[in-house]
Protein backbone atom coordinates (compact mmCIF):
# COMPACT_ATOMS: atom_id res chain seq x y z
CA UNK A 1 0.00 0.00 0.00
CA UNK A 2 1.32 3.48 -0.75
CA UNK A 3 1.81 6.25 1.82
CA UNK A 4 -0.66 8.56 0.20
CA UNK A 5 -4.20 7.27 -0.22
CA UNK A 6 -4.54 9.31 -3.40
CA UNK A 7 -1.49 7.74 -5.07
CA UNK A 8 -3.53 4.88 -6.48
CA UNK A 9 -5.97 7.25 -8.18
CA UNK A 10 -5.29 7.51 -11.87
CA UNK A 11 -5.78 10.80 -13.67
CA UNK A 12 -9.36 11.67 -14.57
CA UNK A 13 -10.24 10.79 -18.16
CA UNK A 14 -10.39 13.78 -20.51
CA UNK A 15 -13.83 14.21 -22.11
CA UNK A 16 -14.27 12.43 -25.44
CA UNK A 17 -14.46 14.59 -28.57
CA UNK A 18 -13.80 11.90 -31.23
CA UNK A 19 -15.80 8.78 -30.36
CA UNK A 20 -14.63 6.75 -33.36
CA UNK A 21 -10.89 6.99 -32.57
CA UNK A 22 -10.97 7.73 -28.84
CA UNK A 23 -14.01 5.99 -27.32
CA UNK A 24 -14.36 5.70 -23.54
CA UNK A 25 -17.14 3.66 -21.94
CA UNK A 26 -16.65 5.52 -18.64
CA UNK A 27 -17.36 8.94 -20.18
CA UNK A 28 -20.48 10.54 -18.67
CA UNK A 29 -22.02 11.00 -22.13
CA UNK A 30 -21.77 7.23 -22.74
CA UNK A 31 -23.10 6.45 -19.25
CA UNK A 32 -26.12 8.67 -19.79
CA UNK A 33 -27.09 7.49 -23.31
CA UNK A 34 -24.76 5.07 -25.13
CA UNK A 35 -27.12 4.16 -27.98
CA UNK A 36 -26.37 7.03 -30.42
CA UNK A 37 -22.64 6.54 -29.74
CA UNK A 38 -22.82 2.88 -30.74
CA UNK A 39 -24.64 3.88 -33.91
CA UNK A 40 -21.83 6.30 -34.79
CA UNK A 41 -19.17 3.67 -34.08
CA UNK A 42 -20.99 0.98 -36.07
CA UNK A 43 -21.34 3.30 -39.06
CA UNK A 44 -17.55 3.92 -38.92
CA UNK A 45 -16.29 0.33 -38.68
CA UNK A 46 -17.14 -3.17 -37.37
CA UNK A 47 -14.17 -2.77 -35.01
CA UNK A 48 -13.00 0.56 -33.54
CA UNK A 49 -9.98 1.32 -31.35
CA UNK A 50 -9.04 3.70 -28.56
CA UNK A 51 -5.63 4.45 -27.05
CA UNK A 52 -7.30 4.75 -23.66
CA UNK A 53 -7.14 1.79 -21.23
CA UNK A 54 -3.60 1.04 -22.58
CA UNK A 55 -5.15 0.21 -25.95
CA UNK A 56 -8.61 -1.27 -26.48
CA UNK A 57 -10.79 -2.41 -29.39
CA UNK A 58 -14.55 -2.50 -29.51
CA UNK A 59 -16.52 -4.68 -31.96
CA UNK A 60 -19.62 -2.69 -32.93
CA UNK A 61 -21.69 -5.25 -34.89
CA UNK A 62 -23.39 -8.46 -33.79
CA UNK A 63 -21.21 -10.36 -36.26
CA UNK A 64 -17.92 -8.95 -34.93
CA UNK A 65 -18.96 -9.55 -31.30
CA UNK A 66 -19.86 -13.13 -32.19
CA UNK A 67 -16.54 -13.77 -33.97
CA UNK A 68 -14.61 -12.65 -30.89
CA UNK A 69 -16.83 -14.51 -28.41
CA UNK A 70 -16.30 -17.77 -30.34
CA UNK A 71 -12.53 -17.28 -30.81
CA UNK A 72 -10.87 -18.44 -27.59
CA UNK A 73 -7.56 -18.97 -29.40
CA UNK A 74 -6.83 -15.30 -30.09
CA UNK A 75 -8.90 -13.79 -27.28
CA UNK A 76 -8.36 -14.66 -23.61
CA UNK A 77 -10.86 -14.21 -20.78
CA UNK A 78 -8.15 -13.86 -18.15
CA UNK A 79 -9.13 -10.18 -17.83
CA UNK A 80 -12.86 -9.58 -18.06
CA UNK A 81 -12.99 -5.88 -17.18
CA UNK A 82 -11.47 -3.09 -19.27
CA UNK A 83 -9.58 -0.86 -16.84
CA UNK A 84 -6.96 1.89 -16.83
CA UNK A 85 -4.32 -0.51 -15.50
CA UNK A 86 -3.37 -4.13 -16.10
CA UNK A 87 -1.82 -5.38 -12.88
CA UNK A 88 -0.63 -8.96 -12.32
CA UNK A 89 -3.56 -11.34 -12.38
CA UNK A 90 -4.28 -12.39 -8.81
CA UNK A 91 -7.93 -12.87 -7.89
CA UNK A 92 -9.25 -15.34 -10.45
CA UNK A 93 -12.94 -16.14 -10.73
CA UNK A 94 -13.28 -19.44 -12.61
CA UNK A 95 -14.88 -20.17 -15.03
CA UNK A 96 -15.50 -16.59 -16.23
CA UNK A 97 -11.75 -15.81 -16.19
CA UNK A 98 -10.78 -19.26 -17.54
CA UNK A 99 -9.77 -20.22 -21.08
CA UNK A 100 -9.86 -23.72 -22.60
CA UNK A 101 -8.96 -26.35 -21.49
CA UNK A 102 -9.42 -25.21 -17.84
CA UNK A 103 -12.75 -23.57 -18.61
CA UNK A 104 -14.99 -26.57 -19.19
CA UNK A 105 -14.42 -28.52 -15.94
CA UNK A 106 -14.69 -25.30 -13.91
CA UNK A 107 -18.00 -24.50 -15.58
CA UNK A 108 -19.45 -28.03 -15.37
CA UNK A 109 -19.23 -27.82 -11.56
CA UNK A 110 -21.38 -24.67 -11.48
CA UNK A 111 -24.02 -25.63 -14.04
CA UNK A 112 -26.23 -28.13 -12.13
CA UNK A 113 -27.17 -25.70 -9.32
CA UNK A 114 -28.39 -23.16 -11.93
CA UNK A 115 -30.63 -25.22 -14.22
CA UNK A 116 -34.20 -23.98 -14.83
CA UNK A 117 -35.50 -26.77 -12.56
CA UNK A 118 -33.20 -25.68 -9.72
CA UNK A 119 -34.45 -22.12 -10.20
CA UNK A 120 -38.07 -23.27 -9.91
CA UNK A 121 -37.28 -24.45 -6.39
CA UNK A 122 -35.90 -21.02 -5.51
CA UNK A 123 -38.80 -19.13 -7.11
CA UNK A 124 -41.20 -19.06 -4.11
CA UNK A 125 -38.52 -17.44 -1.93
CA UNK A 126 -37.83 -14.79 -4.60
CA UNK A 127 -41.56 -14.09 -4.90
CA UNK A 128 -41.72 -13.60 -1.13
CA UNK A 129 -38.64 -11.32 -1.19
CA UNK A 130 -40.29 -9.11 -3.83
CA UNK A 131 -43.46 -8.79 -1.79
CA UNK A 132 -41.58 -8.08 1.45
CA UNK A 133 -39.81 -5.22 -0.36
CA UNK A 134 -43.03 -3.84 -1.88
CA UNK A 135 -44.73 -3.96 1.54
CA UNK A 136 -42.16 -1.49 2.81
CA UNK A 137 -43.01 1.33 0.36
CA UNK A 138 -46.36 0.69 -1.31
CA UNK A 139 -48.31 2.93 1.09
CA UNK A 140 -46.04 5.91 0.31
CA UNK A 141 -47.20 6.32 -3.31
CA UNK A 142 -43.61 6.91 -4.41
CA UNK A 143 -40.20 5.30 -4.12
CA UNK A 144 -36.76 5.03 -5.63
CA UNK A 145 -37.37 1.66 -7.29
CA UNK A 146 -33.61 1.05 -7.68
CA UNK A 147 -32.74 1.69 -4.04
CA UNK A 148 -35.85 0.11 -2.52
CA UNK A 149 -36.62 -2.78 -4.91
CA UNK A 150 -34.39 -3.88 -7.80
CA UNK A 151 -31.14 -3.63 -5.83
CA UNK A 152 -32.17 -6.04 -3.09
CA UNK A 153 -33.77 -8.87 -5.07
CA UNK A 154 -30.64 -10.53 -6.53
CA UNK A 155 -28.61 -9.93 -3.37
CA UNK A 156 -31.16 -11.68 -1.18
CA UNK A 157 -31.74 -14.47 -3.71
CA UNK A 158 -28.02 -15.28 -3.91
CA UNK A 159 -27.59 -15.01 -0.15
CA UNK A 160 -30.45 -17.49 0.18
CA UNK A 161 -28.77 -19.88 -2.30
CA UNK A 162 -25.45 -19.63 -0.45
CA UNK A 163 -27.04 -20.15 2.96
CA UNK A 164 -25.87 -16.74 4.15
CA UNK A 165 -28.03 -14.26 6.14
CA UNK A 166 -29.99 -12.15 3.65
CA UNK A 167 -29.18 -9.06 5.71
CA UNK A 168 -25.49 -9.44 4.73
CA UNK A 169 -26.61 -8.29 1.31
CA UNK A 170 -25.56 -4.72 2.11
CA UNK A 171 -21.96 -5.89 2.41
CA UNK A 172 -22.20 -7.55 -1.02
CA UNK A 173 -23.50 -4.32 -2.52
CA UNK A 174 -20.54 -2.38 -1.08
CA UNK A 175 -17.95 -4.84 -2.45
CA UNK A 176 -19.53 -4.86 -5.88
CA UNK A 177 -19.44 -1.08 -6.03
CA UNK A 178 -15.75 -1.11 -5.03
CA UNK A 179 -14.79 -3.79 -7.55
CA UNK A 180 -16.91 -2.99 -10.59
CA UNK A 181 -17.27 0.79 -10.50
CA UNK A 182 -14.56 2.38 -8.33
CA UNK A 183 -12.10 -0.38 -9.32
CA UNK A 184 -11.92 0.72 -12.97
CA UNK A 185 -9.88 3.74 -11.93
CA UNK A 186 -8.80 2.92 -8.37
CA UNK A 187 -6.74 -0.21 -7.71
CA UNK A 188 -6.81 0.25 -3.94
CA UNK A 189 -10.62 0.27 -3.74
CA UNK A 190 -10.70 -2.86 -5.86
CA UNK A 191 -8.17 -4.72 -3.72
CA UNK A 192 -9.95 -3.69 -0.50
CA UNK A 193 -13.22 -5.03 -1.87
CA UNK A 194 -11.64 -8.31 -2.96
CA UNK A 195 -9.82 -8.74 0.37
CA UNK A 196 -12.91 -8.17 2.51
CA UNK A 197 -15.01 -10.45 0.35
CA UNK A 198 -12.40 -13.22 0.49
CA UNK A 199 -12.17 -13.00 4.29
CA UNK A 200 -15.94 -13.13 4.63
CA UNK A 201 -16.32 -16.19 2.42
CA UNK A 202 -13.31 -17.98 3.94
CA UNK A 203 -15.10 -17.88 7.31
CA UNK A 204 -18.22 -19.40 5.71
CA UNK A 205 -16.11 -22.08 4.01
CA UNK A 206 -14.57 -23.13 7.31
CA UNK A 207 -17.98 -23.19 8.93
CA UNK A 208 -19.47 -25.39 6.14
CA UNK A 209 -16.56 -27.82 6.43
CA UNK A 210 -17.58 -28.38 10.05
CA UNK A 211 -21.33 -28.30 9.41
CA UNK A 212 -22.18 -29.08 5.78
CA UNK A 213 -25.67 -28.19 4.56
CA UNK A 214 -27.69 -28.11 1.33
CA UNK A 215 -26.57 -24.61 0.37
CA UNK A 216 -24.43 -23.81 -2.66
CA UNK A 217 -21.22 -23.33 -0.65
CA UNK A 218 -21.58 -26.84 0.78
CA UNK A 219 -22.37 -28.18 -2.70
CA UNK A 220 -19.19 -26.62 -4.10
CA UNK A 221 -17.14 -28.06 -1.25
CA UNK A 222 -18.57 -31.52 -2.06
CA UNK A 223 -18.06 -31.13 -5.84
CA UNK A 224 -15.26 -32.95 -7.63
CA UNK A 225 -12.89 -31.21 -10.00
CA UNK A 226 -11.49 -32.60 -13.28
CA UNK A 227 -9.25 -35.30 -11.72
CA UNK A 228 -11.94 -36.45 -9.29
CA UNK A 229 -10.28 -34.35 -6.56
CA UNK A 230 -12.29 -31.92 -4.45
CA UNK A 231 -11.96 -28.29 -5.53
CA UNK A 232 -9.31 -26.27 -3.75
CA UNK A 233 -10.43 -23.55 -1.33
CA UNK A 234 -9.01 -20.99 -3.76
CA UNK A 235 -11.19 -22.39 -6.55
CA UNK A 236 -14.34 -22.35 -4.39
CA UNK A 237 -13.56 -18.80 -3.25
CA UNK A 238 -13.02 -17.75 -6.86
CA UNK A 239 -16.37 -19.18 -7.92
CA UNK A 240 -18.12 -17.47 -5.00
CA UNK A 241 -16.45 -14.20 -5.99
CA UNK A 242 -17.81 -14.75 -9.47
CA UNK A 243 -21.37 -15.45 -8.28
CA UNK A 244 -21.39 -12.27 -6.29
CA UNK A 245 -19.72 -10.03 -8.85
CA UNK A 246 -21.62 -11.43 -11.81
CA UNK A 247 -24.94 -12.24 -10.22
CA UNK A 248 -25.99 -9.12 -8.45
CA UNK A 249 -25.70 -5.70 -10.07
CA UNK A 250 -26.30 -7.37 -13.45
CA UNK A 251 -29.77 -8.61 -12.56
CA UNK A 252 -30.49 -5.55 -10.46
CA UNK A 253 -29.73 -3.52 -13.60
CA UNK A 254 -31.88 -5.72 -15.83
CA UNK A 255 -34.89 -5.49 -13.52
CA UNK A 256 -34.34 -1.73 -13.17
CA UNK A 257 -34.16 -1.09 -16.92
CA UNK A 258 -37.34 -3.12 -17.42
CA UNK A 259 -39.20 -1.05 -14.80
CA UNK A 260 -37.74 2.16 -16.26
CA UNK A 261 -39.12 1.19 -19.68
CA UNK A 262 -42.53 0.29 -18.26
CA UNK A 263 -42.70 3.51 -16.21
CA UNK A 264 -42.40 5.57 -19.39
CA UNK A 265 -44.34 3.33 -21.80
CA UNK A 266 -47.97 3.06 -20.64
CA UNK A 267 -49.06 0.97 -23.64
CA UNK A 268 -46.52 -1.78 -22.86
CA UNK A 269 -47.31 -1.64 -19.15
CA UNK A 270 -51.06 -1.95 -19.72
CA UNK A 271 -50.55 -4.82 -22.13
CA UNK A 272 -48.40 -6.80 -19.65
CA UNK A 273 -50.90 -6.17 -16.85
CA UNK A 274 -53.67 -7.49 -19.12
CA UNK A 275 -51.58 -10.34 -20.58
CA UNK A 276 -49.15 -11.56 -17.90
CA UNK A 277 -48.38 -14.63 -20.03
CA UNK A 278 -46.47 -12.29 -22.34
CA UNK A 279 -44.05 -11.24 -19.57
CA UNK A 280 -41.37 -13.90 -20.34
CA UNK A 281 -41.27 -12.82 -24.01
CA UNK A 282 -41.18 -9.13 -23.03
CA UNK A 283 -38.29 -9.86 -20.69
CA UNK A 284 -36.25 -11.27 -23.57
CA UNK A 285 -36.87 -8.01 -25.41
CA UNK A 286 -35.84 -5.93 -22.37
CA UNK A 287 -32.70 -8.08 -22.16
CA UNK A 288 -31.99 -7.33 -25.82
CA UNK A 289 -32.73 -3.63 -25.83
CA UNK A 290 -31.23 -2.82 -22.40
CA UNK A 291 -28.60 -5.55 -22.04
CA UNK A 292 -26.75 -4.72 -18.84
CA UNK A 293 -23.47 -6.58 -19.30
CA UNK A 294 -20.40 -5.66 -21.33
CA UNK A 295 -17.55 -8.15 -21.05
CA UNK A 296 -13.89 -7.94 -22.02
CA UNK A 297 -11.20 -10.02 -23.67
CA UNK A 298 -7.45 -9.61 -24.03
CA UNK A 299 -5.95 -10.06 -27.51
CA UNK A 300 -3.28 -12.79 -27.25
CA UNK A 301 -2.36 -13.17 -30.93
CA UNK A 302 -2.79 -10.95 -33.96
CA UNK A 303 -5.83 -11.78 -36.06
CA UNK A 304 -8.60 -10.27 -38.19
CA UNK A 305 -12.18 -9.61 -37.07
CA UNK A 306 -14.81 -8.75 -39.70
CA UNK A 307 -11.91 -7.74 -41.97
CA UNK A 308 -10.27 -5.49 -39.37
CA UNK A 309 -6.76 -6.25 -38.09
CA UNK A 310 -6.55 -6.76 -34.31
CA UNK A 311 -3.18 -6.67 -32.53
CA UNK A 312 -1.97 -8.52 -29.45
CA UNK A 313 -1.56 -6.59 -26.21
CA UNK A 314 -4.83 -4.69 -26.57
CA UNK A 315 -7.98 -5.28 -24.59
CA UNK A 316 -11.39 -5.76 -26.21
CA UNK A 317 -14.57 -4.16 -24.90
CA UNK A 318 -16.96 -6.99 -25.79
CA UNK A 319 -20.22 -5.11 -25.96
CA UNK A 320 -23.12 -7.54 -26.07
CA UNK A 321 -25.40 -4.51 -25.52
CA UNK A 322 -24.15 -2.87 -28.75
CA UNK A 323 -24.44 -6.18 -30.65
CA UNK A 324 -28.06 -6.39 -29.55
CA UNK A 325 -28.81 -2.99 -31.11
CA UNK A 326 -27.35 -3.92 -34.52
CA UNK A 327 -30.05 -3.33 -37.18
CA UNK A 328 -28.37 -5.89 -39.46
CA UNK A 329 -29.39 -8.55 -36.91
CA UNK A 330 -32.60 -7.12 -35.43
CA UNK A 331 -35.21 -5.27 -37.52
CA UNK A 332 -36.24 -2.06 -35.71
CA UNK A 333 -33.30 -2.64 -33.39
CA UNK A 334 -33.89 0.66 -31.59
CA UNK A 335 -37.56 -0.08 -30.92
CA UNK A 336 -38.69 -2.11 -27.92
CA UNK A 337 -41.14 -4.67 -29.34
CA UNK A 338 -42.41 -6.60 -26.32
CA UNK A 339 -43.77 -9.46 -28.45
CA UNK A 340 -40.76 -9.74 -30.77
CA UNK A 341 -40.92 -13.18 -32.40
CA UNK A 342 -37.30 -13.74 -33.45
CA UNK A 343 -34.84 -12.72 -30.79
CA UNK A 344 -31.41 -14.34 -30.80
CA UNK A 345 -30.10 -11.69 -28.44
CA UNK A 346 -26.69 -12.10 -26.85
CA UNK A 347 -27.39 -10.50 -23.47
CA UNK A 348 -25.98 -13.56 -21.70
CA UNK A 349 -23.03 -13.86 -24.07
CA UNK A 350 -22.35 -16.28 -26.91
CA UNK A 351 -20.21 -19.41 -26.96
CA UNK A 352 -18.55 -21.20 -24.05
CA UNK A 353 -18.84 -18.27 -21.63
CA UNK A 354 -22.65 -18.16 -21.72
CA UNK A 355 -23.66 -16.68 -18.36
CA UNK A 356 -23.92 -19.53 -15.85
CA UNK A 357 -26.62 -17.61 -13.98
CA UNK A 358 -28.85 -16.84 -16.95
CA UNK A 359 -31.67 -19.05 -15.66
CA UNK A 360 -31.46 -17.36 -12.26
CA UNK A 361 -31.48 -13.89 -13.82
CA UNK A 362 -34.49 -14.73 -16.02
CA UNK A 363 -36.43 -16.16 -13.09
CA UNK A 364 -35.66 -13.12 -10.91
CA UNK A 365 -36.65 -10.71 -13.69
CA UNK A 366 -39.89 -12.52 -14.40
CA UNK A 367 -40.90 -12.76 -10.74
CA UNK A 368 -39.85 -9.16 -9.99
CA UNK A 369 -41.88 -7.75 -12.90
CA UNK A 370 -44.88 -10.01 -12.25
CA UNK A 371 -45.11 -9.13 -8.57
CA UNK A 372 -44.55 -5.40 -9.19
CA UNK A 373 -47.26 -5.26 -11.89
CA UNK A 374 -49.71 -7.23 -9.72
CA UNK A 375 -49.41 -4.74 -6.88
CA UNK A 376 -48.40 -1.55 -8.72
CA UNK A 377 -50.01 -1.79 -12.15
CA UNK A 378 -49.99 1.96 -12.69
CA UNK A 379 -46.76 3.91 -12.17
CA UNK A 380 -44.64 6.56 -13.86
CA UNK A 381 -41.30 8.29 -13.53
CA UNK A 382 -41.28 11.04 -10.91
CA UNK A 383 -40.77 14.28 -12.87
CA UNK A 384 -39.26 15.88 -9.74
CA UNK A 385 -36.59 13.17 -9.46
CA UNK A 386 -33.65 12.15 -11.61
CA UNK A 387 -32.85 8.75 -13.12
CA UNK A 388 -29.12 7.97 -12.92
CA UNK A 389 -27.23 5.11 -14.60
CA UNK A 390 -24.24 3.08 -13.41
CA UNK A 391 -20.87 3.67 -15.03
CA UNK A 392 -18.73 1.16 -16.87
CA UNK A 393 -19.18 -2.55 -17.32
CA UNK A 394 -22.73 -3.08 -16.11
CA UNK A 395 -25.46 -0.67 -17.15
CA UNK A 396 -28.68 -0.08 -15.26
CA UNK A 397 -30.56 2.57 -13.30
CA UNK A 398 -29.03 3.36 -9.90
CA UNK A 399 -31.74 5.91 -9.03
CA UNK A 400 -35.22 5.28 -10.36
CA UNK A 401 -37.76 7.58 -8.70
CA UNK A 402 -41.33 6.54 -9.53
CA UNK A 403 -44.85 7.63 -8.53
CA UNK A 404 -47.80 5.27 -8.09
CA UNK A 405 -50.97 4.68 -6.07
CA UNK A 406 -52.37 8.03 -4.93
CA UNK A 407 -49.71 9.82 -7.07
CA UNK A 408 -50.13 7.80 -10.28
CA UNK B 1 -48.19 -30.22 -44.05
CA UNK B 2 -44.94 -32.17 -44.09
CA UNK B 3 -43.57 -33.67 -40.91
CA UNK B 4 -40.85 -31.77 -39.06
CA UNK B 5 -37.88 -33.16 -37.20
CA UNK B 6 -35.62 -31.23 -34.85
CA UNK B 7 -32.06 -31.87 -33.70
CA UNK B 8 -29.91 -29.98 -31.19
CA UNK B 9 -26.25 -29.79 -32.19
CA UNK B 10 -24.42 -30.70 -28.96
CA UNK B 11 -21.24 -28.95 -30.10
CA UNK B 12 -23.12 -25.67 -30.44
CA UNK B 13 -25.64 -25.76 -27.57
CA UNK B 14 -24.44 -23.66 -24.61
CA UNK B 15 -27.49 -24.12 -22.42
CA UNK B 16 -29.30 -20.79 -22.94
CA UNK B 17 -32.51 -22.86 -22.57
CA UNK B 18 -34.54 -20.55 -24.79
CA UNK B 19 -35.89 -23.60 -26.64
CA UNK B 20 -37.10 -25.27 -23.44
CA UNK B 21 -38.88 -22.09 -22.43
CA UNK B 22 -40.58 -21.58 -25.81
CA UNK B 23 -41.32 -25.22 -26.70
CA UNK B 24 -41.16 -27.32 -23.53
CA UNK B 25 -42.83 -30.30 -25.27
CA UNK B 26 -40.04 -30.57 -27.84
CA UNK B 27 -36.87 -30.30 -25.73
CA UNK B 28 -35.30 -31.83 -22.65
CA UNK B 29 -32.51 -30.38 -20.55
CA UNK B 30 -29.74 -32.52 -19.06
CA UNK B 31 -28.18 -32.06 -15.60
CA UNK B 32 -25.99 -29.24 -16.96
CA UNK B 33 -28.95 -27.45 -18.51
CA UNK B 34 -27.95 -28.27 -22.09
CA UNK B 35 -30.80 -29.02 -24.50
CA UNK B 36 -31.62 -32.22 -26.35
CA UNK B 37 -34.51 -32.95 -28.69
CA UNK B 38 -37.27 -34.90 -26.92
CA UNK B 39 -37.53 -38.50 -28.14
CA UNK B 40 -36.34 -38.97 -31.71
CA UNK B 41 -36.92 -35.31 -32.53
CA UNK B 42 -40.15 -35.84 -34.45
CA UNK B 43 -42.39 -32.81 -34.01
CA UNK B 44 -45.98 -33.86 -33.16
CA UNK B 45 -48.70 -32.37 -35.34
CA UNK B 46 -49.76 -28.95 -34.04
CA UNK B 47 -46.37 -28.08 -32.56
CA UNK B 48 -44.70 -27.03 -35.82
CA UNK B 49 -44.86 -23.30 -34.99
CA UNK B 50 -43.19 -23.93 -31.65
CA UNK B 51 -40.37 -25.84 -33.37
CA UNK B 52 -39.69 -22.88 -35.66
CA UNK B 53 -39.99 -20.45 -32.74
CA UNK B 54 -37.35 -22.38 -30.78
CA UNK B 55 -35.11 -22.50 -33.86
CA UNK B 56 -35.32 -18.75 -34.50
CA UNK B 57 -34.59 -17.80 -30.89
CA UNK B 58 -31.54 -19.97 -30.23
CA UNK B 59 -28.59 -17.57 -29.81
CA UNK B 60 -26.08 -20.26 -30.81
CA UNK B 61 -28.03 -21.42 -33.92
CA UNK B 62 -27.77 -24.91 -32.48
CA UNK B 63 -31.23 -26.16 -33.52
CA UNK B 64 -31.82 -27.74 -36.91
CA UNK B 65 -35.36 -28.16 -38.18
CA UNK B 66 -35.78 -30.44 -41.21
CA UNK B 67 -38.89 -31.20 -43.20
CA UNK B 68 -39.46 -34.87 -44.03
Amino acid sequence: MSDSPSASFLPEHPPVTDWVHDFDHTDPVWTDDPFPIWETLRAASPVVHTERFLGCYMPTTYQAVKEIAYDTEHFSSRRVIVRDVRPEISARAPPITSDPPEHKPAKQVLLPPFTPDAMKRLEPRVRAICNELIDEFIADGHCDAAARYTKHIPVRAIAHMLGIPEKDGDLFIKWIHQILELGIKNEEELMNGVREMTGYFMAHLEQRKLQPGDDLISQLLRAKGPGGQPLTDEHVLGSLRLLLIAGIDTTWSAIGSSLWHLARTPADRERLVAEPALIPIAIEEFLRAYSPVTMAREVMKETTISGCPVKAGNMVLLSFPAANRDPAMFPDADKVVIDRKENRHAAFGLGIHRCVGSNLARMEMQVAIEEWLKRIPDFRLDPAGKVTWSEGTVRGPRQLPVLFGKNA
Amino acid sequence: MSKLRIRVDQDKCQGHARCKSLAPELFELDEFGNAHEAGDGTVPAGLEDKAWLAQTNCPEIAIEVTEE
